[in-house]
């Protein structure tokens, strides 16, 4: 993609409420800051926005460049930009990094204004609910009365759909990509492992490592491994690097062997060294606590009864951390409510990563579907 | 064969069929036409089923609800009646599971409409009178690279809904567009029908 379709150099801003914010868990969170960045111009109507929800390690930096940073490039960049599918020449694009996050929105790392020091383990758990809702006020704070679509892939797509739920009157089209309607146990099991790995990392001392001067880097970069495997497919893990061996010979000792060995540890430690791992923690259970049917005793059909918007699914044939199946559970669940709905499977390689990379019928649809969207 | 090769003539047939505000269900809805039409001309809510990639970026740009699925799979995910016509156009000679697909479609709608081209025409009798497969309008492949895996007539259609206690309540029967009334199974190149259960 050349410069041309680039949103180019980008700038993020930054919102304060000042109004406390009641949380799923029952805490209450005094004050916050939420960062964001936009892309393209709001029209006069404001019925061009579209909302893009981050994952697991996302952000706020969806698109463009950064000034003092040009190799900072968003990371949904291929998607959006002037001319690509979700096409900031018709759509106001905001993307938000999301509350407990650690890039620049409150959270963890933040200082706690009651004790002066970073919050730690004092930052409350938030759910894909709080997230909406703090998502909400920045609408509110930007003037967007109603979005033209919210998009999101993976916890993304969880944020998405729960929008559609809290305020169907405020989404007109949610794009849910490589998501699901909650966790399955397995889900959860992987989740749990990266956890532990935090948890019981020395340098973690009970969420308050800041204190510390230290992170809990083995354990981050445990988790980031797991995670990485969980995020591609056992296909595409056997083409890129099979059973290669890093060096042409076994060492028969614990370094590294194998390609993968490398690249995972590659991974692990590149995320450690700048990811919050009380973030990692905080997000982790956000995901294992989405589950929009819970209140109607696990009937995903009732539970998506009050949604209004149109709704798009993606799905990726070789992801099995969110597999097919999982889509198409909210895909009949919506048919069935009569709901406007299309449901693509793509047939990719790339396991549950797919959905971040360019795949051409995955972009092809997506900017179709997009082109729909009247404005 | 998609319908996208469909003439109109079809669509109308199947439209009248169709009571206004329906809610439809098309199985191998290729690029959405039909669902489009019937939006159109009838108001319908429709839902379109269809596997290739193609075809269901085609629908997504006409604004279709398009599910990309694999009907051999069957339709596990659709609740029973929940569609007042389930609609296979040209699509059920493409499937290999014929009869399950069949009591499905009977089982996810009231009424089914099903349209398929006739291997009993005359011309296509002809053609393999004469030593070779039939090739026409309304089977426009070569043996080695059509999509259709199930060869039928209308006759044999017809004894098929009797053996599995499916009513056929209307069979309209056309060549190259006009209706046949008399002998279609030998004059009629494409036959258009209406099933249920009694």
């Amino acid at each position: 993609m050349s410069d041309k379709h680039s949103v180019g150099v980008v700038s993020p801003l930054k919102a304060h409420f000042a109004e406390p914010i009641q949380l799923a868990s029952g805490a209450t969170l005094g004050a916050y800051d939420l960062v964001y960045e936009t892309y393209g111009s709001l029209n006069a109507d404001r019925s061009n926005a579209v909302l893009v929800c981050h994952a697991l390690s996302g952000s706020h930096h969806v698109a463009g460049h950064y000034a003092d940073n040009p190799k900072n490039i968003g990371w949904w960049d291929n998607l959006v930009g002037p001319g690509k599918p979700l096409d900031t020449n018709k759509f106001f694009v905001v993307g938000v990094n999301n509350l407990g996050g650690c890039y620049g929105s409150t959270g963890p790392s933040s200082i706690n204004p009651a004790t002066g020091r970073p919050y730690g383990a004092d930052f409350p758990v938030v759910t894909v609910e709080d997230w909406v809702e703090t998502q909400a006020r920045l609408a509110d704070c930007l003037g967007i009365g109603q979005w033209a679509a919210i998009l999101g892939g993976s916890l993304g797509g969880m944020q998405a759909l729960q929008w559609s739920l809290k305020y169907p009157e405020r989404v007109r089209h949610a794009l849910v990509i490589a998501s699901a309607p909650k966790l399955t146990a397995q889900n959860i099991a992987f989740n749990e492992v990266a956890r532990q790995a935090i948890l019981t990392d020395p340098d973690f001392h009970g969420g308050n490592y800041y204190e510390h001067g230290v992170v809990p880097a083995r354990g981050l970069r445990l988790a980031r491994m797991v995670g990485h495997i969980t995020y591609l497919s056992d296909d595409q893990m056997g083409e890129k690097f099979g059973r290669q061996l890093r060096q042409g010979v076994l060492k028969y000792n614990y370094d590294v062997d194998f390609e993968i060995e490398s690249y995972l540890r590659y991974q692990g430690e590149k995320f450690a060294g700048f990811f919050d791992a009380n973030t990692y923690l905080i997000t982790t259970k956000a995901l294992d606590y989405f589950d929009p049917a819970r209140d109607f005793g696990g009937d995903l059909k009732a539970a998506l009864a009050r949604a209004t918007a149109k709704f798009l699914l993606v799905s990726f044939t070789t992801d099995w951390r969110f597999a097919p199946e999982r889509s198409r559970e909210m895909v009949y669940a919506l048919l069935h409510n009569n709901r406007d709905v299309s449901y693509a499977e793509i047939d990719c390689n790339a396991g549950h990563d797919s959905f971040l990379l360019d795949d051409a019928q995955y972009h092809a649809v997506l900017g179709t579907y997009f082109q729909g969207i009247t404005v | 064969m998609t319908n996208n090769s469909l003439d109109r003539f079809d669509f109308d047939v199947i439209a009248k069929w169709i009571a206004p505000g329906e809610r439809v269900l098309d199985l191998g809805c290729g690029d959405g036409s039909l669902l489009k039409f019937l939006a159109e001309q009838r108001n319908t809510h429709g839902y379109g089923v269809d596997i290739d990639p193609a075809n269901v970026l085609a629908c997504v740009g006409k604004g279709v609800n398009v599910i990309q699925s694999n009907l051999e799979q069957g339709l596990a995910g659709f609740e029973d009646g929940f569609f007042d016509h389930a609609i296979m156009s040209l699509s059920l000679q493409t499937v290999h599971r014929t009869v399950p697909l069949l009591e499905e479609l009977l089982r996810v709608g009231r009424e089914a409409v099903v349209s398929f081209p006739n291997f009993g025409y005359w011309l296509h009798r002809q053609a393999i009178l004469n030593g070779r497969m039939p090739v026409s309008k309304d089977l426009p492949y070569q043996w080695y690279d059509s999509p259709n895996v199930r060869f039928f007539t209308i006759a044999d259609f017809q004894a098929l809904c009797e053996e599995k206690g499916i009513a056929m309540r209307e069979l309209k029967a056309f060549d190259e567009g006009k209706e046949v009334t008399e002998d279609p199974n030998f004059l009629a190149s494409l036959a258009i029908c209406r099933l249920g259960r009694d």
